[in-house]
């Protein structure tokens, strides 16, 4: 698909907010009616893997309705989640100062079309925005980056997985061994609770915010791709077979799927600190990203779109 | 693990042969509530108030709909069950005054709840969480939608279903407890999942 409505400045390139805002409206779309082809894989090898009775139907029950809600193009779940932008905004671009505005209508339109659930609650009135929009939602986290293109990825992310979610500041003493420990007693006291099998980010260092926030970001990242780290990917690896001996299993009936996937990310850390942050994402890893480029083309890089 | 494809409404007696791990097909009428529609029935119930429609005999189900308005009506988008843990400071109460004989949900729910299902009859039907897609398939009609005013997700249901699951019993009527037993499983082999990890 691509937008011929960019229009050009004479050495910056500027992005007409209504691109940004069909785009976004699209990604919306894509993610939530469609599971990038990579947890499509690990769940099918997961179904063909587990041998408890219950757990095998469960995953059987989710690979039919991912299937149907494809070929239907309705939400795969209910819970669309609270909408969440990573954009990587080319510092050749201009007009950025437009994306937020555009990212907020689409997020309230995609609501209306898709149709989203509405999940934006003010937190002291409990009112319902009935739009996805409010208060520092849809969410935006922001990188500059060389070149003269954007890039936007959309995370809806559901409240059941999100309410899993642990921070722990351990004591540096404590250190990896720590680090291990807690991620094991998080997925044993999340139980079924964030739909099993997940995908756990896990992140240590920085600072409380900056731990949590690596350990979320780390939930875009394709599944199947080990750490270009060797140490970090022996380490996922060996969370990911950890958790996997807990028995909870897809949707804590029982199995030896609990989680399908297991990334780390780091930051350093304050001499005095160890913060970990562990953030599921339940099965349903709803992701889609597109980069949108000079010239108003538009590649879509987690899903194919005719 | 037996196959039951039960009608609503369904009595004491039909709810007490179900055993955890058999497999629930619903047909006839189920009732979305969560936090905030357990609430205020319970309040109804408090004042002496009638509820919209009777409960007894019929299924509640832990879901926040996407429904659309299509030609005058309702039609269910997406409807996969949410957290049950969320009901547990209502679901013992909500048994006992409304008599509903199946929870539909996800993740379980405590020990108040499950004694209240023993005590009164009712079971626990895990809902495969995220299904949404499927379970909107078995619904075939919205029969009314009460209480929107407390919004779309929150608001009481009432929706006419065609075999609706597969429900796996979670929790019997006899106090047992799968959600449990797994997670205490565990719990126990903790120790041993440490010493993989080398602590």
């Amino acid at each position: 698909m691509s937008y011929n409505s960019a229009l050009y400045g004479e050495d910056n390139i500027l992005v007409s907010g209504k691109v940004v805002e069909n785009v976004a409206v699209k990604l919306l779309q894509l993610a939530v009616t469609e599971l990038p082809q990579d947890v499509k894989t690990a769940l099918q090898r997961a179904y063909l893997e587990e041998e408890n009775e219950v757990g095998k139907a469960q995953l059987k029950t989710i690979l039919d309705n991912t299937e149907l809600a494809e070929k239907t193009c309705a939400p795969m779940c209910q819970d669309t989640g609270v909408v969440i932008f990573y954009v990587k905004a080319g510092s050749k671009v201009d007009g950025l100062d437009q994306i937020e505005e555009a990212l907020r209508k689409a997020t309230a339109r995609a609501t209306r079309e898709v149709p989203l659930r509405p999940n934006a609650v003010d937190p002291f009135t409990q009112k319902n925005t009935g739009d996805n929009t409010g208060r520092n939602i849809p969410y935006i986290h922001w990188k500059v980056v060389p070149g003269d293109t954007i890039e936007i990825t959309v995370l809806p992310k559901g409240g059941g997985s999100e309410n899993a979610s642990a921070l722990e500041m351990l004591s540096p003493n404590q250190g990896i061994n720590g680090l291990k420990k807690f991620v094991v007693d998080t997925v044993i006291n999340a139980g079924a609770k964030p739909c099993p099998p997940t995908i756990l980010g896990v992140a240590v260092g920085g600072g409380a915010d900056i731990a949590v926030n690596l350990a979320k970001e780390a939930l875009i990242k394709p599944l199947g791709q080990p750490n270009p780290n060797p140490e970090l990917a022996k380490l996922e690896q060996e969370l990911r077979e950890a958790a996997n001996l807990t028995g909870i299993g897809p949707m804590g009936l029982g199995g030896k799927t609990t989680v399908l996937d297991v990334k780390v990310d780091y930051a350093h850390r304050h001499p005095a600190s160890y913060a970990v942050a562990v953030v599921a994402q339940c099965w349903a890893a709803r992701r889609a990203s597109a980069r949108i480029y000079s010239d108003g083309k538009v590649e879509y890089l987690t899903h194919k779109v005719t | 693990m037996t196959i039951y494809r039960l009608r609503t409404p369904i009595s004491e007696e039909e709810v007490r042969k179900l055993g955890v791990s058999d497999t629930v097909y619903l047909t006839g009428t189920i009732v979305t509530a969560r936090d905030a529609a357990h609430r205020r029935a319970l309040e109804f119930h408090k004042k002496g108030k009638q509820l919209p429609v009777s409960l007894e005999g019929l299924a509640v189900f832990h879901c926040g709909p996407i429904v659309k308005k299509e030609d005058g009506g309702w039609r269910v988008v997406a409807a996969g069950p949410t957290t049950s843990s969320r009901m547990d400071l209502f679901e013992d109460e909500f048994i006992k005054n409304f008599k509903v004989r199946i929870v539909v949900g996800k993740g379980g729910m405590d020990k108040k709840t499950v004694d209240a299902m023993k005590r009164y009859g009712a079971v626990y039907g895990a809902f495969t969480g995220g299904a949404a897609v499927l379970a909107a398939k078995a619904i075939k009609k919205v029969k009314a939608v009460e209480w929107i005013d407390l919004g779309m997700p929150e608001a009481m249901w009432i929706l006419e279903v065609e075999n609706f699951g597969p429900l796996i019993v979670a929790i019997d009527a006899h106090g047992n407890n799968l959600f449990e037993t797994i997670q205490s499983k565990a719990f126990n082999e903790k120790q041993k999942i440490y010493k993989t990890l080398g602590l």
